[in-house]
């Protein structure tokens, strides 16, 4: 595409136009991230340059200081580590479950398959919140709280998921190609893992992503199930160790930043499949 | 070979999918809504029915009014902000589509919707922090009186609005810049051959096929809005370990309910009216795009 660029699609625009618009998203994209890059630089800083002003975005004296105090004080990296196994897990979990139940839907017509469908997709639109009580109570009378299968339970399965696959096996994946494969032979479990599972690399990687964030920054479920400092996933344990008797904003800095940095990167690295996911949810037609 | 029957392979893999399935969604959903007809705290082991009167209670609890009023005001709140701002900053990057700078652009908005929201959340508390908070600092430039933001019941609201609204906007680009590339280009040729400005294309070609994005991110944001708890959680606890101003959201309420109160059946009918809520935004989303679609 060329410099004469256009303002969504073709009326011409001149130079002067241009530059107003990137003088303007240039300011609000500072804006944005603003907030976070006084985060992490006051997470550098000593505490005679926390209270200057203007805040200085490139600490004067960086120090460690903070950084040092904070991985001391609190098992940061073992609540980062507990967050990485959960939402690995329950990645996993909703990736193949979604997979196997969304090609089963899409390809396979019995009775009963479209009431099914239908409750999946009803159920969908309920939020996590409104039946997370009585899940609560469950996993209490089952005595699974602050274990790894409580805190999962909450996140097995993503009915978006089950429809994000459903409907891109019933839109890409052509009957003539199973069809090909059975008459050749091939056993059902054997043409949903060598044919189609690899065809469905796109859509899965998106959920994948999805389903990760979904986890990672999960907040009431692991607050209420997990409840042992050792146990503590890392938005719950930074959470309530901000509400801890310190007035410490470069400490709190210092662990907020922490937390923040991989993640940051790790999901804006994924832009692209975050739009594949939001863009095949029912968007087009 | 004995040949298998063919309705086999599915209904063997689908099963143990369903039994999870019903186990930790279907159930629990069922066993809210019948829960919220009885009056139940988990120290008594008795659980009498006690049919609407949970609801009854409801609505005339002030602590649970005062929830759902903050919620709501939050909810649209956000989304008048998200809306309108979410769809000029698309048009503006659409508009500059193609050069290096707009994947900037496009990354640096997007960024406050996928960091986690805790740590977002600690960022804000400490610019809106009364004492050491540069935005006191900032307001004191132009005269104004610093205030204590995150004390103040109407304040702390303004301050969660402005805390959704920064990681609400994010996706809002995202998805009309999917939107925005979906518009055909021969419709801005159209146009352009007959005299229109870029801004009059804007206005009266993308915005109407955008509307049926519009609004499906409108009832998106109002959901996860009336969701919110986290970003309420970090925002008024008290840096000083004092109980600061609770912002009272709709969860909140409904965890103190059943946690803190032991009233689960009391928590279960909020957790219903959380639902019915939710269930007629999306109704009216599906309406509105009907009639849409068919106008």
């Amino acid at each position: 595409m060329s410099e004469s660029d256009h303002l969504a699609g073709g009326a011409g625009q001149s130079r002067i136009a241009g530059l107003v618009i990137d003088a303007i998203l240039c300011a609000v994209s500072l804006m944005m991230l603003l907030p976070l890059v006084f985060l992490i630089s006051n997470a550098f800083k000593t505490p005679p340059e926390l209270l200057a002003w203007p805040p200085t975005i490139v600490p004067h004296q960086p120090t460690l200081e903070n950084i040092v105090s904070v991985l001391r004080e609190t098992p940061l990296f073992h609540w980062i580590g507990n967050t990485l196994i959960f939402a690995t897990l329950s990645t996993v979990s909703i990736v193949t479950t979604s997979a196997i139940a969304g090609y089963v839907l899409g390809k396979f017509d019995l009775p009963g398959f479209t009431v099914i469908f239908g409750i999946i997709i009803a159920t969908a639109v309920v939020p996590f919140e409104v039946y997370m009580i009585p899940l609560y109570l469950n996993v209490q009378s089952a005595g699974l709280l602050n274990t790894w299968p409580g805190l999962l339970v909450g996140y097995l399965v993503m009915s978006f998921g089950i429809f994000l696959v459903r409907q891109y096996v019933m839109a890409s994946i052509p009957d003539e190609l199973l069809e090909a494969a059975r008459v050749d032979g091939a056993a059902e479990g054997w043409i949903f893992l060598w044919i189609v599972l690899p065809l469905m690399r796109g859509p899965l990687g998106a959920l994948a992503v999805l389903a990760f964030f979904q986890a990672w920054t999960a907040f009431a479920w692991p607050l209420v199930v997990m409840t042992n400092k050792e146990t503590y996933t890392l938005e719950v344990g930074l959470a309530l160790f901000q509400t801890g008797f310190t007035v410490d904003i470069g400490h709190l800095s210092a662990a907020a930043a922490l937390a923040l940095v991989p993640s940051a990167l790790f999901f804006s690295l994924m832009r692209r499949n975050f739009v594949r996911g939001v863009a095949s949810s029912g968007l087009k037609e | 070979m004995l040949t298998k029957p063919k309705w086999l392979f599915p209904v063997l893999a689908l099963l143990p999918i369903l039994g999870l399935y019903g186990c930790i969604r279907v159930y629990p959903i069922v066993e809210t809504l019948r829960l919220s007809l009885y009056q139940w705290n988990i120290i008594s082991r008795r659980k009498p029915f006690v049919g609407f009167a949970n609801f009854i209670e409801l609505a005339g609890d002030p602590l649970f009014l005062e929830a759902i009023f903050n919620t709501t005001i939050i909810a649209f709140s956000v989304v008048m902000i998200t809306i309108p701002v979410g769809l000029a900053l698309a048009a503006l990057i659409n508009s500059r589509q193609g050069l290096r700078r707009s994947g900037f652009y496009e990354a640096s908005v997007f960024l406050p919707h996928v960091v986690s929201l805790v740590p977002a959340a600690m960022a804000w508390k400490w610019i809106f922090d009364a004492r050491l908070g540069p935005l006191n600092a900032l307001i004191g430039l132009i005269a104004i009186p610093a205030q204590s933001w995150l004390f103040d019941p109407v304040l702390s609201l303004l301050c969660l609005i402005i805390l959704c609204s920064w990681q609400a906007i994010g996706y809002a680009v995202l998805i009309f810049l999917v939107g925005l590339k979906n518009v055909p280009d021969a419709l801005y040729e159209a146009a352009r051959l007959d005299g229109a400005s870029s801004l009059q294309a804007f206005r009266y070609i993308a915005v109407p096929l955008l509307k049926p994005v519009m609004l499906y991110v409108s009832v998106i944001t109002l959901i996860s809005s009336y969701n919110i708890y986290a970003q309420a959680f970090v925002l008024a606890s008290d840096v000083q370990g004092a109980p600061g101003h609770l912002v009272r959201v709709l969860v909140l309420d409904m965890l103190e309910n059943s946690f803190r109160n032991y009233r689960v059946g009391y928590a279960a009918a909020e957790a219903v009216i959380l639902l019915a809520i939710v269930l007629i935004l999306t109704g009216a989303q599906f309406r509105l795009f009907r009639d849409r679609s068919r106008a």
